[in-house]
């Protein structure tokens, strides 16, 4: 065998390949540039470029008579947010994408934190199956399925009427604003189904934010006195921020601009998805529908900036 | 004389591991008690049942004279040091140092005054604006020493704290930390896989291996008396002589420890055991050589001789010599 030599620097390796790593290696620049120029051009190019595009029609209007676009520069589209019918649409979806974050996160976090802490070999295989598994099936389908369970005639409400809990459902259902005929067109339906498709979304960043926080930390914090619930305000769920802020900006986000869930499941009130699937559609008013669009853009900005103020990410 | 911690035939296991089994001890107040062994040997364990991490499997643990089963570790008055310091990275050394006061509920004021002292006493004043991050593991090693002192612990449990420093550092750190204690009075109990460690810092010394206690004693007595052949080897690698060679040095025919250091070379004067036999192997260790010779049985012997003496050529016949009483017999039968 000649693979093995007494030189002391090898031959390299012949033809185009091995001429190839030889270059790289010498220079790393150019291999870091060429790995990263496609991703780049295509972000830069056709999503910023498109992103761009977009927040420039919102500063254009619409001729209301002739319903063409009228391209000179105006905040009159987005002086046509604050008019009550539309905010409303804007204040409805926040309050919505809050309560779906918060309601998130409570839920998540012992799932997470089970399997970061707990879960080992078969039980940790299970639980990413039982978290993942739902992301694979149609979100269409779990939705529809979402509609027949949460349905007057459901299988939720016949639970409740074998627990002899219809009381509860009914009383519920004949809150205000929460209320309605069923929760299949209630907000408390459509909060319900929002909660169960982002849920993902939220569990797995706690989880690998879980994960990175070392054991004897906990053990520390209680070695110096930390009863359980100190443990978790002081150590834990400052460590475990950077992982809720992450899945938040899911939860927040996915629910700020979901425009087929409300459809189907909820009151005919429109969330900001609708809207601008409206507004662009139908409406062809493509002004407005992009003065919409921003709106959760710029929420989120603020939303990411007050946690960093509130040092979310000092962890990380 | 107050016992500090109290083992009553206390065991561990991790299904059918047993990492600590039927351990008696008793540390009393104001010693510097070492836990030493090799890894695994149910020492780290041990120290764990103290801070209340683990709970026994069977037996009885008294911390103080009052009974610590099912005590959690935030009603102990026990801090440890832990082996890779634990500190909260999200928080500033003084926060760190301040935590155990806080959550006790201690004053803001008052708690930062405490803390602030306690940096100084490990001689890191001015450095609680920093995080973990930001210091060297010589000095996350002080503050994790601070953080632990500044609640006035009755027991400090120190977990290998030592061994991720450098040789200097740890010499140094060694060196603080008894003076530390002496000055606080407070019970230090430290795990070490060190021997050397453990020899130079402890009051008494308990030698662990397969979660038993093989020998406890002072320093002294563990180095030059060991019981078992464990000990023996372990504490300060001592030549354990089989039955059989001890019995032809006009010994009883029992296991015995000879330290490399009680053995010199040539006959010497006097009444002196030798050995012969021919070197095989010459350690240069600077003040000194190890000389290793194979006796005629085929048992390897080795001599801890003056540098300044001139080595033997290596494969030559070779005499040592050594004072009767040197040779110690081990009650280990086996």
């Amino acid at each position: 065998m000649s693979a093995i030599t007494d030189n002391s620097i090898l031959e390299g390796r012949s033809g185009t390949f091995g001429r190839l790593s030889d270059f790289f290696w010498r220079n790393p620049k150019i291999l870091l540039f060429l790995m990263l120029a496609p991703p780049l051009l295509w972000l830069g190019i056709v999503y910023l470029g498109a992103l761009f595009a977009l927040l420039l029609q919102s500063f254009f209007s619409i001729d209301e008579y002739s319903g063409l676009i009228n391209y000179e520069f105006t905040l009159d589209t987005y002086r046509q947010l604050l008019i009550p019918s539309n905010f409303d649409i804007i204040l409805r979806t926040v309050v919505m994408a809050a309560l779906v974050t918060l309601a998130s996160a409570l839920i998540a976090f012992p799932i997470a934190y089970y399997a970061a802490r707990y879960a080992r070999g078969k039980w940790k295989a299970l639980f990413y199956l039982g978290v993942m598994l739902p992301l694979w099936s149609s979100y269409l389908v779990k939705i529809y399925a979402w509609k027949l369970i949460l349905a007057k005639e459901g299988i939720l409400t016949w639970i409740f009427a074998k627990l002899h809990l219809s009381w509860l459902l009914d009383g519920w259902l004949s809150l205000p604003i929460v209320g309605g005929n069923s929760l299949s067109i209630s907000y408390t339906g459509t909060f319900i189904v929002f909660v169960y498709v982002w849920m993902p979304f939220m569990i797995l960043p706690i989880q690998a934010a879980l994960e990175r926080v070392p054991g004897n930390l906990i053990e520390a914090s209680a070695d110096l006195g930390g009863h359980p619930a100190q443990t978790f305000r002081y150590v834990l769920f400052p460590l475990a921020l950077p992982g809720i802020i992450a899945g938040s900006i899911f939860t927040f986000s996915l629910t700020l601009g979901d425009y087929i869930i409300p459809q189907i499941i909820g009151s005919s009130r429109l969330f900001i998805g609708q809207a601008v699937y409206a507004q662009q559609g139908t409406a062809g008013n493509i002004p407005l529908a992009a003065a919409f669009t921003v709106v959760p853009i710029v929420i989120m900005g603020l939303y990411l900036w007050m946690a960093k103020k509130q040092g979310a990410f000092d962890a990380l | 004389m107050t016992t500090a911690v109290l083992f009553d035939k206390v065991s561990r296991h991790f299904g059918a591991v047993r990492a600590v089994d039927s351990v008696d001890l008793a540390i009393v107040e104001g010693e510097f008690f070492a836990m030493l062994g090799p890894s695994g040997s149910g020492k780290t364990t041990c120290l764990r049942l103290m801070a209340g991490f683990e709970q026994p499997t069977d037996g009885h643990i008294e911390i103080f004279g009052e009974t610590a089963e099912g005590v959690p570790p935030y009603r102990r008055n026990v801090n440890t040091v832990f082996q890779d310091y634990a500190l909260f990275p999200h928080l500033s050394i003084l926060e760190n140092v301040a935590y155990g006061l806080m959550v006790k509920g201690v004053a803001r004021e008052e708690r930062l005054k405490a803390a602030e002292a306690a940096l100084a006493m490990v001689k890191l004043p001015g450095y609680g604006t920093r995080r973990p991050g930001q210091l060297s593991g010589g000095q996350r090693q002080r503050v994790a020493l601070a953080r632990a002192l500044v609640n006035r612990p009755r027991v400090l449990l120190l977990d290998e704290p030592l061994g991720a420093l450098d040789l200097k550092l740890r010499e140094q750190m060694q060196e603080e930390l008894k003076t530390l204690q002496k000055s606080l009075g407070i019970t230090f109990v430290f795990v070490t896989h060190d021997q050397g460690e453990a020899l130079s810092m402890a009051d008494r010394i308990a030698v662990f291996n397969d979660g038993k206690i093989q020998q406890l004693g002072t320093p002294e007595e563990v180095y030059k008396r060991p019981q078992t052949r464990f000990v023996a080897d372990f504490v300060g690698s001592s030549n354990v002589l089989s039955p059989i060679f001890v019995k032809r040095l006009g010994y009883p025919a029992r296991y015995a420890s000879l330290r490399p250091e009680a053995l010199s070379l040539g006959q010497g004067t006097g009444a002196r055991k030798t050995v012969t036999g021919r070197l095989v192997a010459t350690n240069f260790l600077g003040a000194s050589n190890r000389l290793t010779i194979e006796a005629d049985e085929g048992t390897r012997i080795a001599a801890m001789v003056p540098a300044s003496i001139a080595v033997p050529e290596q494969g030559s016949g070779v005499t040592l010599s050594f004072a009767a009483e040197d040779l110690h017999l081990m009650d280990d039968a086996a």
